[in-house]
């Protein structure tokens, strides 16, 4: 059960590896979390992470998790609540993508948007369920500033987190007062394996920032949560350049 | 000689609404077509979903067990624990209220039988006229009987007459097998159902003895005390002489004020020591309410400053030492009954109440707690300080001979939950406890060390209770 202050004992990392999923573990195992179900696919970096966690003194356990097969999804995270309550699931999996390769060869993009999309629909909705049948815990979802508004340079990216983030609003929509929490994270830049080499964008943030966030996010029940909190009123003002001059913002 | 009394009928019913609203199902209608609802305690904070079932007689509430289903089921009341204890997520929650009937009354002998869903408020109203008052009360007229006895609550007369279960002469007990069983003081299963939170079965009703009273005012004695060293040998030397002590710490004062208090005692004033006008009714009992404040209260409007500026003139308000002063029972006992709801001016974020006890001869803990919560600074404008008498024989019975703390926080409070971790770690160390009724947030490793009674209580629930039938979100959490 979570505590007062919205802090989870169990926890569900869907993209076990993700960096961000794993510096909000490890924050959380230093509170009151003991048993993390790390979800991903089978590789020495799961194993490496579930130890890691380990270290600090949690249960850890893996299951195999793809996100690009959906089929599988509902028996195997069917088999994760059946072992218990989980108070926490954590939506962490997603790919960047390289924006010209995917450009060029479509189905590079497809798998782009069946990874951030269509993978976090079918497991976001089966977690839901689950949820709702215990009738509580926290669903967060890892969205991104780039689902905000279209941008020339990761277009492909930014409409897979577009669509998940009306998705994850929705949900949290349907699911109000049923004892699930939806909540929608949405960092900008994260310093991470993920953008390695690339031109650092302004307020640019790591990790562990992006962990504090969602543990202040439960503490409050937030259903949206930006990172750093300045980027809300960036990007509502954003949000609101007229096109031709959005296109040549060096954003 | 007995008194037969009728049923109280609903509209007698003058207890305020449960915070959250009962859907009423016939509970033997099952599952299908309920929808489940968020509920949450008194603090406000981690909501979750039950199926909310009301049930009317003993028989409704047995089949309403019976139907609960794979998640279980716990009873609630007027939902007055600060945590979780009251909540099931998942899983059912039977709202007592609707077992409202008080059965019968010895106005000799001073003893009530009663519906677990009676409210002390009610029973005050019934019994005052008659000159008994309830052997014990909270800071609060609203709790059930029921929620009395599974809290095992404690009052300000806790160093002269324990808590509510020892006041107990018998409890009908709807256990997890479906039976009613009845539950005599000095069974295993009596010390496990007083403090037990429910987890043992449905109080169904109980057997109460009552204390004697000439009038409905109480005689109180007020003094301000300059420190906590001051207050705690006012207390440790005074004490005797009053049935009710207790005392109110402002504690966001610091350096040689840490610790300064209002402290009141009392007792039930005799009939010659009132002012002739009263003496025409002296037992009347017509408590006032205030409005409750509006739903949506903005959040952090208990910040430090305002806390301050109210602390500041509570203790200055206060007489320095004033005697004998007539007070009616709520002004003296529940003094925030009168504002309905209060519990909303936290805002959205709710607010916990951190509760423990250290035994005597660890003074020295309760001090260190004190400076902590100074030193930090934490807004709390409800702290009360009070000495306990004997322990009391429930397993899971909060009490023990020494002191306990109370104090209200606001649970938005940035890096609360570390600070409050760490005065766990005081109190523990120190040999004490905190109090299950008012958590929401206690490690559960430290649960063990702060409860011994805690190996048996869940040996005997085990045994009676082997599939687990009732089960709260407290139980979940700390795996009572």
């Amino acid at each position: 059960m979570k505590d007062a202050f919205g802090t989870p004992q169990t926890l569900l990392v869907l993209g076990g590896t993700s960096e961000i999923g794993l510096a909000t573990a490890r924050r959380l195992v230093a509170r009151r979390a003991r048993t993390v179900w790390l979800a991903g696919r089978p590789s020495p970096s799961l194993d490496s992470a579930a130890d890691g966690l380990r270290e600090l003194g949690a249960d850890v356990r893996t299951v195999p998790f793809d996100a690009l097969d959906p089929s599988g999804h509902e028996e195997l995270l069917g088999k994760v609540f059946a072992e218990g309550d989980i108070d926490m699931v954590l939506l962490a999996f997603g790919v960047l993508g390289d924006q010209a390769h995917d450009e060029a060869r479509p189905l590079a993009a497809v798998r782009v948007a069946q990874t951030n999309y269509t993978g976090a629909v079918s497991s976001g909705l089966i977690c839901a369920g689950a949820l709702q049948a215990q009738g509580h815990g926290s669903l967060v979802v890892l969205s991104s500033v780039a689902g905000e508004r279209a941008r020339r340079a990761n277009f492909i990216y930014g409409s897979s987190k577009a669509g998940l983030d009306a998705f994850a609003q929705g949900l949290g929509d349907a699911l109000h007062g049923t004892g699930v929490h939806v909540m929608v994270v949405r960092p900008g830049f994260v310093r991470s394996r993920m953008t390695a080499g690339m031109a650092e964008a302004p307020l640019a943030t790591t990790p562990d920032q992006v962990a504090r966030a969602i543990e202040r996010g439960l503490r409050r029940r937030s259903e949206t949560v930006w990172v750093p909190g300045v980027l809300r009123v960036v990007m509502s003002a954003l949000r609101h350049v007229p096109r031709p001059l959005f296109r040549r913002l060096p954003v | 000689m007995s008194a037969e009394r009728a049923p109280a009928t609903p509209t007698e019913h003058t207890a305020p609404p449960a915070p959250v609203t009962p859907v009423t199902p016939a509970p033997t209608a099952g599952r299908d077509g309920y929808l489940p609802v968020p509920v949450t305690g008194w603090g406000r904070t981690a909501p979750s979903a039950a199926l909310l079932m009301r049930p009317r007689t003993h028989d409704e509430a047995v089949a309403a067990v019976h139907h609960c289903g794979s998640r279980g089921a716990i009873a609630r009341g007027l939902g007055r624990a600060y945590g979780d204890a009251a909540q099931n997520a998942g899983g059912a929650v039977l709202d007592m209220t609707g077992l409202d009937r008080i059965r019968t009354i010895d106005a000799e002998g001073g003893v009530v039988v009663c519906d677990a869903g009676v409210s002390l408020h009610r029973l005050m109203e019934v019994l005052l006229p008659l000159g008994w008052f309830v052997p014990v009360t909270p800071g609060t007229r609203y709790v059930t009987v029921g929620g009395a006895v599974c809290a095992d609550i404690h009052g300000k007369n806790h160093h002269v007459s324990g808590s509510f279960s020892r006041h107990v002469l018998s409890l009908e007990l709807l256990t997890a097998d479906g039976e009613v069983r009845t539950v005599l003081p000095g069974t295993e299963l009596f010390d496990a159902t007083a403090g037990g939170m429910g987890l043992t079965g449905v109080v169904l009703s109980t057997t109460l003895r009552l204390h004697p009273v000439q009038t409905s005012l109480m005689s109180v004695d007020t003094e301000r005390t300059t420190d906590l060293d001051d207050l705690m040998a006012r207390l440790t030397t005074g004490d005797d002489r009053y049935r009710y002590s207790v005392a109110w710490i402002d504690l966001l004062a610091r350096g040689a004020a840490t610790g300064r208090a209002v402290l009141t005692r009392g007792d039930h004033a005799p009939l010659d020591a009132l002012p002739a006008r009263a003496r025409r009714r002296p037992l009347e009992f017509r408590p006032r309410r205030l409005p409750a404040p509006p739903g949506p209260v903005p959040g952090g409007l208990l910040g430090r400053t305002s806390v301050s500026v109210f602390n500041e003139l509570w203790y200055r308000r206060a007489p320095r030492a004033r005697r004998g002063r007539m007070q009616g029972i709520p002004a003296f006992f529940h003094p925030l009954d009168g504002v309905p709801h209060w519990n909303r001016v936290y805002g959205r974020g709710g607010f916990v109440q951190y509760q423990f006890v250290v035994g005597h001869g660890r003074e020295e803990a309760l001090r260190e707690v004190v400076r902590r919560v100074a030193g930090r600074g934490c807004p709390s404008f409800l702290a009360v300080l009070k000495r306990f008498g004997e322990g009391d024989p429930g397993w899971l019975s909060f009490p023990m001979p020494g002191w306990t703390l109370a104090l209200d926080v606001p649970a938005g409070l940035p890096g609360l939950d570390a600070f409050l971790d760490g005065l766990d770690q005081v109190v523990a160390d120190a040999g004490g406890r905190v109090y299950l009724a008012k958590d929401s947030r206690l490690r559960p490793e430290l649960l063990t060390v702060m409860y011994p009674g805690l190996d048996r209580f869940r040996a005997l629930r085990a045994r009676i209770d082997p599939r687990g039938v009732f089960v709260s979100d407290l139980a979940r959490r700390l795996s009572l």
